[in-house]
């Protein structure tokens, strides 16, 4: 069984806790005790349903004020797949949320009200779905009950939606009108809309076709622990130097030539160790234990790579970052922690190029500074040369954080453009 | 049916675990692992042993000992710490209630529940933990939906579920100054069905109280409790001999059971499957005081 992760966005009052509801509720991975405590929740507040949007609404504060503030993860199966979901909320405020449930999802799904159309929010989030990467796009239509069950408002929306897509980065993307409180076309087919040829939210999320999403052709080992038992007393494992990691990208094998950087020594694998024993090939994500026939110096934050397809190394980088922090701004000339796959340095900001309004695309290249929930592009210069990809080409070597060496909490999220043009 | 190049769940679950653990072992001078002798806790102390092997794993492991334990816990515990050459902290609620740090609730509902929190803390100051890996999932409990995989602890030990940090990619923030810490959870994406799916396919040994056997009870609040001489009975609870197992491993007093014929993992995980109860609400006195309660308690630094 595959495993899918997607991220959830949309406007308040969408109707996206009451979709995700109806998903875990069909589903059945909603439990009668959690069932029972909406209930009874639902009843104190006078709510005439019972509100399946209560289920995945967290902490107190949230339940206070009637919204969701913060990333929930949800979870349910099918005998299909395991869906991780990153129910993230949609007002203005919280683009850093949307941002921290988006960078690892497979799929996004945006929800609109059928009533109210494309808004700017839905375009906010197509775009930073299609920032943060993510290969797949499912815009729902919901409340179709609302209009009538109308194939002609459900066109109408999902023409709007293309001509704006179109400007954006989305590979895959997908319509599909649903009702959540009445459950069309969210787990079977609506017999509302006979005119809707597609299939079920539910049926798109388990056959939607992940697996050619990760990169199987640059090989990246990002080195994260030197194994050393060193263990006087056992021979079989005296020697024993392996370097453990998670596998960033391509497919390694015993014997493979490989080069390790950033000091360029050419080597081969010798193994590829499990806990379970030796194996034959590594792919992402897979954690794993690689041994090298020669003994050389190799620690935390090198990567092993191959000697005719490397990463890019340099200190200075262009990036997309999107900035998480109420408190500071990031400004030309800041210094801020950075942390690259397995490999943390400090960073300058040399440069901010733009500010870029993610509701019109527009670039203001007059901007000062990004505030809280802001994007930019900025040119950075870091302490040691990392080890890097675009972006696009890799998620995970071509990401990192800013944190603020004050107050130690992550800032920013970075998504890399390339190497800085000199 | 398998796809080529693409990992089945319990897979990439695994190796995302394992990466978090080795992430702590490289970025902290002090982690300790958190072992209750549940099954959670034993499916984290197996995959800290994968994420080291062949080396031994680099950190201890603590419980946080109420005192008042199923006998086989305890026995369980020593076994597996020993067989896998762990080093063993013990911090215990009684010392605390000794030294008159904490005062024990009275009353047939009394529980050492909420003392735990005080005694957890003391153990991680004491031992100057820096990272202290628990086997929260977010499946269990809506405040724990929320909770990052790294979270942040002030030097008073308390979550600040409004103010944590963002968390993105596997890139992992783990820096804090000295006296605060970070709970850092592996079975964070785990439900309980991974759990004991994964239980099954690795063979991770478990403690015999997680399956059908017979035992005497009494009922209360819903559940078959222990009859045991740490609870009061209150009039009408009459103890009698039942088949049952538990769902989850905590103090003897909140802790109840349910009837259950299921005696092998095959039939336990078939039975999960089935169930229409989470775990905590079915058999944890101590989770359904309020709706709120978990959030609260984890504010205050409880696991
Ligand atoms: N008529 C109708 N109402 C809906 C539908 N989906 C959600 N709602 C209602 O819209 C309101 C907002 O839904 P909620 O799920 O809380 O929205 P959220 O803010 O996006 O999470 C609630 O009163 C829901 O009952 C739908 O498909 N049709």
């Amino acid at each position: 069984m595959e495993m899918l992760r997607l991220a959830t966005a949309g406007s308040v009052d969408d109707g996206k806790s009451t979709l995700i509801g109806r998903l875990l509720y069909d589903s059945k991975a909603i439990f009668e005790d959690q069932l029972e405590a909406v209930e009874r929740t639902s009843r104190e507040r006078g709510d005439v349903h019972t509100n399946l949007a209560l289920l995945t609404d967290g902490l107190r504060a949230e339940r206070e004020q009637g919204i969701t503030i913060d990333v929930a993860y949800r979870y349910f199966a099918t005998p299909k797949r395991k869906f991780i979901i990153a129910d993230t909320p949609g007002h203005t405020q919280y683009t850093r949320n949307m941002v921290t449930g988006a960078s690892t999802a497979d799929l996004a799904l945006i929800l609109v009200d059928a009533r109210k159309g494309i808004l700017e929010q839905s375009r906010r989030h197509a775009f930073l779905s299609s920032l943060l990467g993510i290969p797949h796009l499912v815009l729902c239509v919901n409340k179709m009950d609302l209009v009538e069950w109308s194939e002609d408002r459900f066109e109408e929306i999902k023409a709007e939606f293309r001509s704006f897509a179109m400007k954006l980065d989305v590979s895959d993307l997908t319509f599909i009108p649903v009702s959540a409180l009445h459950g069309d076309n969210v787990v079977d087919r609506s017999v509302n809309m006979p005119w809707y040829e597609g299939t079920s939210l539910l049926h798109h999320l388990e056959e939607v076709h992940i697996a050619s999403d990760r990169n199987l052709i640059d090989a990246r080992f990002p080195v994260q622990y030197v194994i050393r038992p060193q263990n006087q007393t056992d021979h079989a494992t005296h020697d024993y130097r392996g370097y453990a990691g998670q596998v960033a990208g391509g497919v390694l094998k015993p014997g493979d030539e490989v080069v390790v950087l950033p000091s360029g020594f050419a080597t081969t694998i010798a193994s590829i160790d499990t806990a379970d024993g030796p194996i034959d090939e590594a792919y992402a994500p897979m954690s794993v234990t690689i041994r090298l026939t020669d003994d050389i110096d190799v620690s935390r934050g090198d990567m092993i790579t191959r000697v005719r397809n490397q990463p890019h190394m340099g200190q200075d980088i262009d990036a997309m970052v999107c900035w998480m922090s109420d408190s500071v701004w990031l400004r030309e000339g800041a210094k801020l922690s950075i942390k690259h796959t397995t490999r943390w340095a400090r960073a300058l900001v040399k440069d901010l190029q733009y500010q870029l309004d993610i509701n019109t695309l527009h670039r203001y290249e007059d901007a000062v500074g990004l505030s809280l929930n802001e994007i930019g592009r900025v040119t950075l210069r870091v302490t040691h040369p990392l080890l890097f990809d675009a972006y696009r080409r890799n998620r995970t070597t071509g990401s990192f954080i800013l944190v603020d060496e004050v107050s130690q909490t992550t800032v920013g999220a970075g998504m890399i453009l390339g190497p800085t043009d000199t | 049916m398998s796809v080529p190049y693409q990992l089945s769940h319990l897979r990439a679950l695994e190796a995302e675990a394992i990466h978090i653990i080795r992430e702590v072992a490289a970025e902290f001078e002090r982690p300790a692992l958190l072992f209750s002798g549940g099954k959670d806790s034993m499916v984290m102390l197996h995959l800290a042993v994968k994420a080291f092997a062949p080396a031994r794993v680099p950190f201890p492991v603590m419980h946080v000992d109420t005192g008042h334990n199923f006998d086989e816990i305890i026995s369980f515990r020593d076994e597996i710490v020993a067989k896998l050459g762990a080093r063993l902290l013990v911090a215990s609620v009684q010392d605390d209630i000794d030294a008159g740090r904490s005062v024990e609730d009275d009353g047939p509902r009394a529980s050492r529940n909420r003392l735990q929190t005080a005694t957890l803390l003391r153990g991680i100051e004491e031992h100057r933990f820096d990272a202290v890996f628990g086997g929260a999932r977010r499946d269990e409990e809506k405040a724990r939906a929320k909770e990052r995989v790294f979270s942040f602890r002030d030097e008073f030990g308390q979550w600040d579920p409004k103010n944590q940090r963002p968390e993105l990619w596997s890139l992992y923030n783990g820096r804090h100054r000295q006296g605060e810490h970070i709970r850092v959870f592996p079975l964070s994406n785990w439900t309980e069905l991974d759990i004991w799916q994964y239980i099954a396919e690795e063979e991770v040994e478990l403690p015999l109280i997680y399956f059908a056997h017979s035992r005497k009870v009494f009922h209360r609040d819903g559940m078959w409790m222990a009859d045991s001489p740490l609870i009061k009975r209150l009039p009408g609870e009459e103890v009698e001999e039942r088949t049952v197992r538990f769902r989850t491993v905590g103090d003897v007093t909140c802790t109840g059971s349910v009837e259950s014929t299921a005696d092998t993992l095959e039939l336990v995980i078939a039975e999960v499957a089935a169930t229409r109860l989470t775990e905590r609400g079915a058999t944890r006195a101590d989770d359904r005081i309020s709706e709120a309660g978990m959030e609260d308690r984890k504010r205050e630094g409880y696991f």
